[in-house]
């Protein structure tokens, strides 16, 4: 084996370990998790009183909604909105399975009623309407219940003038729910239309994954663009790239860091530091 | 012209009785009764199939390698063609076309994605796959077109956009998004039509409109079939599903209140009369432009959004 082959087999087992899992792996009993990234075994405790980021290698593992607004919002000051809008099935779809028996599965699955928690909430006692995204509820896929509350999310901005925030972990569209998921796209991204019109400020949080419909929508129409470490942020997902154009993609692609090496975020955050980041970014713009 | 699958009896019927003429006229025996019997049945078969085809069979029209391309309906509907190119930051991406044109007496800035009819033409035309580089020069001329107050008319036919290395660089997801965003805030009308392909982000992000049509045998889609069936049902071959399940055909997104109105092809698809889905368009489009033009920005930029606003379906 050549050094360069050895380089090549390194980039291969990173790309394969990513890919794998990027949620801790608590299958090693209560106490104990085990980091992916580092192979490290650690104490459940302890990587939750350190924001479910990996005390040995800093890598952080993707959390789900609920989880995030305990991170960032002012204690007791997050209000759900919109909970009582809830998945239909319009196409009657069945593929493997019908659409309403893998919504059942998710809501017993993550304790969540779609992909998204909608609400208000204080930000080191600054007020901001949010959308947060659930990437364990059918893998964050936006179909009409997801695209109606970010939507109502903004309007809620608009009604208030106060600044939106959107944190996004999405896979894309939701396939079950076809043209009408298309469609939220559009929906979403002519809300933020009016978020500027209004002169609102507009932040997006990117985080692990980010990609497809998400992506070429609400996610990338921030006035400010944060993306949180080790996040994939993509319109195209890596393997259907490299069908179509035949060659090896870089280990980093679709990184955090690919995405702000190429001028596509404003800046990467910690977890740890994600809170003040925006407190600052809202403070900054507040007259 | 490519035969179709499904076609292939239609077609054998057509040969036949193409035969017995020859026959006829070898042997001067009079057969023209039969003959026109036949035709007169090849001719009724031809109705019944085209009336029930499956979604899977009217993909296949849909992505004809004869079926007209922007270009064509460029020729066929407008006149004074003006080509715009390029968006102004070092590229100008050939699977999306646009430019400045006449539809009857109407100015309008014309834009569609552009595919080939030869490997040749598709290299060029990289086979109606846009890259970002397409979506900017869009929506530069959208706003051309905002500036000096000319109707916006889109001609979409995508397999989506192009999923690729540079793609996703230049950032293939912000420059569709961006495009959603802006067309919701012009104050001119927008007219789009599906000519053929409609897939995913890649169609839509030309498509935000105040009034969308489909070409009858077109499709519009959140994902390819092909797409939907390897991902949903981990086997590709399945596709025929999930074209069904998806409800990707003209009829399915009218019912569901997506499109405002579907353009009625010529028997057997738009690549059998250009003359006659150019005529059908062209008059389409400047009824939807008639309807539009006087309406005041402020209630066309509100109706757009109310549009889009009540799409989806959910429980409350």
């Amino acid at each position: 084996m050549t050094v360069k082959d050895w380089f090549e087999q390194r980039k291969e087992m990173q790309i394969a370990r990513r890919d794998k899992d990027t949620q801790i792996d608590d299958s090693i009993g209560k106490l104990w998790v085990k980091c992916y990234h580092c192979n490290s075994q650690l104490l459940k405790k302890e990587v939750e009183e350190n924001l479910d980021v990996c005390p040995k290698c800093n890598y952080h593992f993707r959390i789900n909604a609920r989880t995030r607004i305990n991170q960032l919002f002012d204690e007791g000051t997050f209000e759900e909105l919109f909970s009582n809008i809830t998945t239909a099935d319009p196409l009657e779809f069945t593929d493997t399975e019908p659409y309403k028996k893998r919504i059942a599965q998710a809501k017993a699955k993550t304790n969540m009623n779609e992909a998204v928690v909608a609400g208000v909430g204080k930000i080191d006692g600054h007020m901001v309407a949010t959308a947060v995204m659930d990437f364990d509820f059918m893998g964050g896929s936006m179909g009409s219940v997801v695209g109606e509350k970010v939507t109502l999310a903004m309007e809620e901005a608009l009604k208030r003038k106060i600044p939106m925030i959107a944190i996004t972990a999405s896979g894309g569209a939701r396939m079950q729910e076809s043209i009408l998921s298309l469609m939220q796209m559009a929906k979403t991204s002519c809300a933020v239309a009016r978020l500027n019109e209004a002169g609102l400020l507009y932040i997006t949080v990117l985080t692990e994954p980010t990609f497809g419909g998400v992506t070429a929508s609400f996610a990338t129409l921030g006035d400010i663009i944060i993306a949180e470490q080790d996040a994939r942020i993509g319109f195209a997902g890596r393997r259907v790239i490299e069908q179509t154009i035949r060659q090896n993609l870089p280990a980093d692609f679709q990184t955090a860091n690919y995405l702000m090496k190429y001028g596509q975020i404003d800046m990467i955050s910690s977890r740890a530091e994600l809170k003040s980041t925006l407190a600052k970014l809202i403070s900054l713009h507040t007259k | 012209m490519a035969i179709l699958e499904f076609e292939k009896p239609l077609y054998e019927i057509q040969e036949k009785i193409q035969e017995l003429k020859k026959i006829s006229e070898s042997s001067g025996m009079d057969v023209s009764d039969q003959i026109e019997t036949f035709e007169q049945q090849a001719l009724e078969y031809k109705k019944e199939l085209y009336a029930n085809l499956t979604p899977s069979q009217r993909l296949q029209i849909a992505r004809h390698a004869d079926r007209p391309t922007f270009l064509d309906y460029i020729k066929l509907m407008t006149t004074d063609f003006m080509e715009m190119h390029g968006d102004r930051e070092g590229t100008d991406d050939r699977a999306i076309i646009g430019g400045i044109a006449k539809i009857g007496d109407q100015s309008v800035v014309i834009i569609g994605t552009q595919k080939g009819k030869s490997t040749k033409e598709n290299l060029i035309y990289n086979f109606g796959m846009p890259q970002p580089q397409g979506y900017r020069k869009a929506l530069r001329l959208f706003y051309h077109a905002n500036r000096f107050n000319l109707p916006i008319v889109t001609l979409i036919d995508t397999p989506g956009a192009y999923p690729g290395m540079k793609a996703e660089e230049t950032a293939q997801g912000t420059a569709i998004a961006v495009n959603l965003k802006e067309m919701a805030k012009l104050n001119v009308p927008i007219i789009a039509v599906i000519t053929g392909e409609g897939c995913s982000g890649g169609a839509l992000g030309l498509a935000v409109a105040d009034k969308v049509f489909m070409l009858e045998h077109s499709y519009y889609t959140v994902i390819s079939p092909e797409g939907c069936a390897s991902i949903l049902w981990r086997d590709a071959s399945k596709a025929n599903v999930a074209a069904e399940a998806l409800k990707i055909t003209s009829e399915d997104l009218l019912n569901l209140d997506i499109i405002d109105g579907i353009v009625k092809e010529p028997l057997g698809g738009a690549h059998c009369d250009y003359e006659m889905i150019g005529n059908e368009l062209k008059s389409t489009i400047l009824k939807a432009i008639d309807e539009l033009k006087d309406t005041e920005p402020n209630k066309l930029r509100d109706e757009r959004y109310n549009k889009y606003r009540r799409m989806g379906v959910f429980c409350q």
